[in-house]
């Protein structure tokens, strides 16, 4: 692409801020910061990337690796302080998917070794799980506030913590994992991935780009299931203490 | 006030010793002493604000208290694994919630806790129990009225062959007809399976008609207790307001 397309590009930043001060929608002020953001993440990325490949160490893999999950869990734990460990809890999600899907990958040869395959990968994986734990969480904290009743009732008769937060347990993992099952029914339908689209703009032969998409499509998946489960799974217990309590709000003890 | 003279012809069910609960600095109940007696009904009666949900709370263990001890049949609670404590004394909550399916799947969710099953003929038997036909075993239980959906907490509860029956103001959305035949349950299962029964109430008349033995609290201190004449007149001036309807 010329300098000059990169710049007529700029077009359709112009747009949205037009179609804001026209229909006063005062975006006009977040859409300058988010364009000025993703051209400086993006370029400074491009950067570090080309660093990173040529250098071809482990060493700088393994730190684009854990700079992506550290974004990756600040991003996400502003959704879950109500959940006592957060921070570390989607770390150990973060860092299990990562060292399970690059397993599966460079273990059976799958994918090459190489920086350009592991932290394109990781950023995909990583960023989708971190999409899923805010989902997670957000549904995970609401479900388990509009049904302590329900809890409480199923610890009242003598059931374990897990037993009482049960479903809403599995109600959040699936309305986190539904729209990742949904968006993958009309994959190649009604949208073209932007990894798939990209590659074949760079000039890559489509059917290969479509085995590599697959190889994706079937990542995202474990990446849905794994995400929710393991999340789920990490943050229920400090919902309650060891006496099989649900932990109160302060508010609620006015009877 | 010396409730330990008061209980001492009984043997107490559940008994409180120095019980205390503080939340962020704020006192829910106070220094609490006396013990709920095996075998009678016993009205947990006072203001709203009383502590009284949070005293139930403590006996089923779903809270623990600041300070103090309680004991269950002679237990400590403290000593006992919060699983058995909650089967031996039973709750059934202020509007206590159904789970989503039929009567029976209601009625079955104590043992399925417990990975067992329920079978129809036990299910037959709790609901007759309770004043309720057999064909209201399949029927959705969202959509049975107020008084049948606490009848049918009270028999899920009984599920557990919990010995002690606690209950938060089970009545006090119920129309006169319903609030009888759960009065008339609570009786029954009393005399019949000899459960102790502690039920707090805000309505003054229906303590007096169900209970044999009574608490009075009042900003979360225990203020009176002793016979169900208690409720007739007291000395104490707290007490002698609430009694009045000063404050409810």
């Amino acid at each position: 692409m010329s300098t000059t397309a990169l710049f007529l590009t700029l077009i359709f930043v112009l747009i949205p801020l037009a179609l804001s001060k026209t229909l006063g929608l005062q975006l006009e002020k977040d859409t300058i910061i988010a364009t000025i953001r993703s051209t400086v993440q993006l370029v400074a990325v491009g950067f570090v990337l080309k660093f990173v490949f040529d250098s071809e160490s482990y060493v700088f893999i393994f730190l684009m690796v854990a700079l992506m999950i550290g974004a990756a869990v600040q991003n996400a734990r502003k959704k879950g302080t109500q959940i006592k460990g957060i921070t570390w809890k989607l770390i150990v999600t973060f860092v299990l998917l990562e060292v399970l899907t690059q397993g599966i990958l460079l273990g059976f040869k799958i994918v090459p070794a190489t920086a350009q395959y592991i932290i394109s990968i990781t950023g995909m994986v990583v960023g989708n799980s971190m999409v899923l734990a805010i989902l997670f969480l957000n549904r995970f904290v609401s479900e388990v506030e509009t049904h302590r009743s329900e809890s409480e009732l199923i610890l009242s008769l003598g059931g374990t913590p897990k037993q009482a937060i049960h479903r809403q347990l599995i109600r959040s993992i699936q309305a986190s994992m539904i729209p990742t099952i949904e968006s993958q029914k009309t994959i190649g339908l009604v949208q073209l991935p932007g990894m798939m689209s990209g590659q074949i703009i760079a000039g890559a032969d489509p059917l290969e780009a479509v085995q590599f998409q697959i190889l994706i499509v079937f990542l995202l998946l474990t990446t849905a299931a794994l995400t929710s489960a393991c999340l789920g799974l990490l943050s229920y217990p400090s919902l309650f203490n060891e006496r099989m309590q649900m932990i109160k709000q302060e508010n609620e003890h006015s009877k | 006030m010396d409730s330990e003279q008061n209980t001492s012809l009984y043997e107490p069910a559940i008994h409180f010793q120095n019980v205390s609960f503080e939340i962020a600095g704020n006192k829910i109940l106070e220094n609490i002493t006396g013990s709920f007696p095996t075998g009678q009904i016993t009205v947990l009666v006072g203001p709203s604000g009383a502590g009284k949900t949070t005293l139930l709370k403590m006996c089923n263990g779903l809270l623990s208290p600041t300070s103090g001890d309680i004991t269950v049949q002679g237990r400590a609670i403290h000593d006992m694994s919060p699983i058995d404590l909650r089967r031996k004394a039973g709750m059934v909550l202020q509007n206590s919630p159904m789970i989503a399916g039929s009567v029976y799947d209601n009625l079955a969710l104590p043992l399925r806790l417990q990975d067992k099953k329920l079978s129809k003929e036990k299910a037959l038997d709790i609901l007759d129990q309770v004043g309720l036909e057999a064909e209201y075993l399949e029927r959705d239980s969202q959509n049975l009225s107020g008084g049948q959906q606490q009848k049918v907490s009270i028999a899920r509860t009984l599920l557990n062959e919990s010995k002690i029956l606690l209950m938060d103001e089970i009545t006090s959305s119920l129309d006169p007809s319903s609030l009888n035949e759960v009065e008339d349950l609570i009786r029954y299962l009393h005399e019949e399976q000899e459960i102790t029964v502690v039920w707090i109430t805000h309505n003054l008349e229906q303590a007096k008609r169900m209970g044999q033995y009574a608490w009075i609290m009042v900003d979360g201190k225990l203020v009176d207790a002793g016979e169900i004449s208690v409720l007739d007149h007291s000395d104490i001036p707290p007490v002698n307001r609430f009694l009045k309807g000063e404050f409810t």
